[in-house]
């Protein structure tokens, strides 16, 4: 039986190659550049966050990686290879509006969906992928609630329950579109602890945020991003009121 | 007043609406949760000029050969909707709009010019306008059995791959599904599911056989299997009853009765069922309301 992708008989966790390498990236809306001329080399093994403006293309280099989007230009790597052939090992985490709550599922229906590509063709989840998606569940603290109705839930938990979809994928890099949206505190301070969990198992994250003033407190890398990138790098070398000036213009004095 | 139901012919028919309405109720559940109900309406009106087109083309009046020209004329329409707004300015509710106004315009032209044909074999075309199910002979029973036991299987080898597609589309994009694809073979079913039902409940009100009983079913139920499955069996009741009715009060066409069933069933379902029901809102209200919870 085939799998969706490719599959990749062992996983890679070797540091020397970046997890995501991204070159002369430029991706188009219309007439409007998305994305233009993104160079970006994301490191195996760091905790990082993508700040900047709306439009400023956040959610579109995520997709961009995934393949989503089809660029104009450029080329994408993924562990140093193509995408699509390492796609089983991508979690993604959507914007949580993006889908309709009122969807006719429990919350294990939903984190089920992470096994989906494990699976293949034709075969169902089995008890092995229902206990996998229990202790996913269990990590965002949600697992009591397994068999409770999608459209119950506060954004905190929709936020848990697409963070713990994306943990039974057991990938090796986890794409994150503002998993903190609108979330309460405790719910932010139990993600960000299973988001350092995944790191400190090497595992590579990256994760759409808001926030700037928690960017130094959760994450040890952060990219600038204003259509153009305008810094990657450790947060304690590039996030600097000079660069967040360049990503947000004046209104950074304000921010910083 | 039971005596109906031991007439043969009646049962014939009876099986054909009820099956009708079961993979109508089944794919659509898939309509509904997808917000794709229009396109039900506008696929189903687009089918006619198909219809129509076969009839004059071959001369035949077989269901096989007015089923293909259907599918591929509702299997157009549905393709404009999605091309229109994407190479135009024109929004998508209008692209629906101007596919069903311009297909079944151009089917009911059509269907004049084939009355005026001086053979007698035209004779009931107009019947795919509102459905007799009183014309489904056994060999068409037959195609619709077969037709619905291809859909129900293909609905089983990919529902995983349905459920993802239907709730979050990146999502099983991400995943390395073939989005596209999928999207284009859930259309397809419900093109066929739509095909089989134009004979006994036509193309005006087959949109009602797609979206009422899964409207239904969403009330009772908080699973997509559960309400797949009630949806099915809640279409083949509208079938059954709808059939039934039309052949008692007499030379009623059946697809308004079938129609008027399922939307019955829906109407009771939205105000009755527990939790989702209008009567149960209304109780709870008073209370804390609804929007004030979340959070």
């Amino acid at each position: 039986m085939t799998k969706f992708p490719l599959v990749i008989p062992e996983p890679i966790a070797r540091t020397e190659v970046p997890a995501i390498e991204v070159a002369d990236l430029t991706v188009m809306y219309g007439e409007r550049p998305a994305l233009w001329d993104i160079d970006w080399q994301v490191p195996t093994g760091v905790l990082m966050a993508v700040v900047g403006p709306n439009g400023a293309g956040k959610t579109t280099l995520l997709r961009a990686v995934l393949g989503l989007v089809r660029p104009v230009s450029g080329s994408i790597t993924v562990f140093g290879r193509p995408p699509a052939e390492v796609r089983r090992w991508i979690a993604y985490v959507p914007q949580r509006t993006a889908v309709d709550w009122d969807f006719p599922a429990t919350v294990l229906d939903v984190v089920l969906m992470g096994r989906y590509g494990h699976l293949g063709w034709l075969r169902r989840p089995g008890a092995q992928d229902r206990a996998r998606a229990l202790e996913a569940l269990a990590q965002v603290g949600m697992d009591h609630l397994a068999h409770r109705q999608i459209g119950q839930l506060s954004v905190g938990q929709q936020q848990r329950v697409f963070v713990a979809r994306a943990l039974a994928q057991d990938a090796w890099l986890y794409l994150m579109d503002e998993p903190f949206a609108g979330v309460d505190a405790a719910t932010e301070q139990a993600l960000i602890q299973v988001l350092q969990r995944l790191k400190a198992a090497g595992r590579t994250v990256i994760v759409v945020h808001h926030d700037l003033q928690t960017v130094p407190l959760y994450f040890d890398w952060v990219t600038l991003l204003n259509v153009r990138c305008v810094a990657c790098g450790p947060v304690a070398e590039v996030f600097t009121v000079d660069s967040l000036r360049q990503t947000y213009g004046e209104r950074a004095l304000f921010l910083a | 007043m039971l005596s109906g139901w031991m007439d043969p012919t009646f049962r014939l028919v009876a099986l054909g609406t009820a099956l009708i309405g079961a993979v109508g109720g089944i794919l659509g559940t898939f309509a509904l949760l997808r917000r794709q109900s229009l396109l039900g309406d506008a696929m189903s009106h687009a089918a006619l000029p198909g219809i129509v087109l076969a009839f004059l083309l071959t001369g035949s009046r077989d269901l096989p050969v007015l089923l293909v020209g259907a599918s591929l004329s509702a299997w157009l329409g549905a393709l404009l909707t999605v091309l229109i707004p994407r190479r135009s300015r024109i929004r998508p509710d209008a692209a629906l709009g101007v596919v069903l106004s311009v297909f079944f315009g151009l089917g009911i032209v059509l269907l004049t010019v084939a009355q005026r044909r001086p053979t007698a074999a035209q004779a009931g075309l107009e019947r795919f306008l509102f459905g007799q199910a009183a014309t489904v002979l056994q060999r068409d029973v037959e195609v619709i059995a077969v037709a619905a036991a291809l859909i129900l299987l293909l609905l089983l080898l990919f529902w995983k791959e349905f459920k993802v597609l239907a709730f979050d589309p990146a999502f099983a994009a991400a995943l390395g599904l073939p989005v596209a694809a999928l999207d284009l073979l859930l259309t397809t079913l419900i093109v066929l599911a739509i095909a089989l039902g134009l004979q006994a409940v036509g193309v005006v009100l087959m949109s009602a056989v797609l979206v009422a009983p899964a409207t239904a079913a969403r009330q009772w139920t908080d699973r997509l299997e559960r309400m797949a499955i009630l949806a099915g069996g809640l279409g083949a009741l509208s079938g059954l009853l709808g059939t039934w009715l039309s052949g008692r009060i007499g030379r009623l066409p059946t697809g308004p009765m079938i129609a008027l069933c399922g939307s019955g069933i829906a109407l009771l379902s939205l105000l009755i069922a527990p939790r989702r029901g209008l009567v149960w809102t209304l109780r709870r209200q008073g209370g804390r309301s609804r929007v004030g919870s979340a959070g």
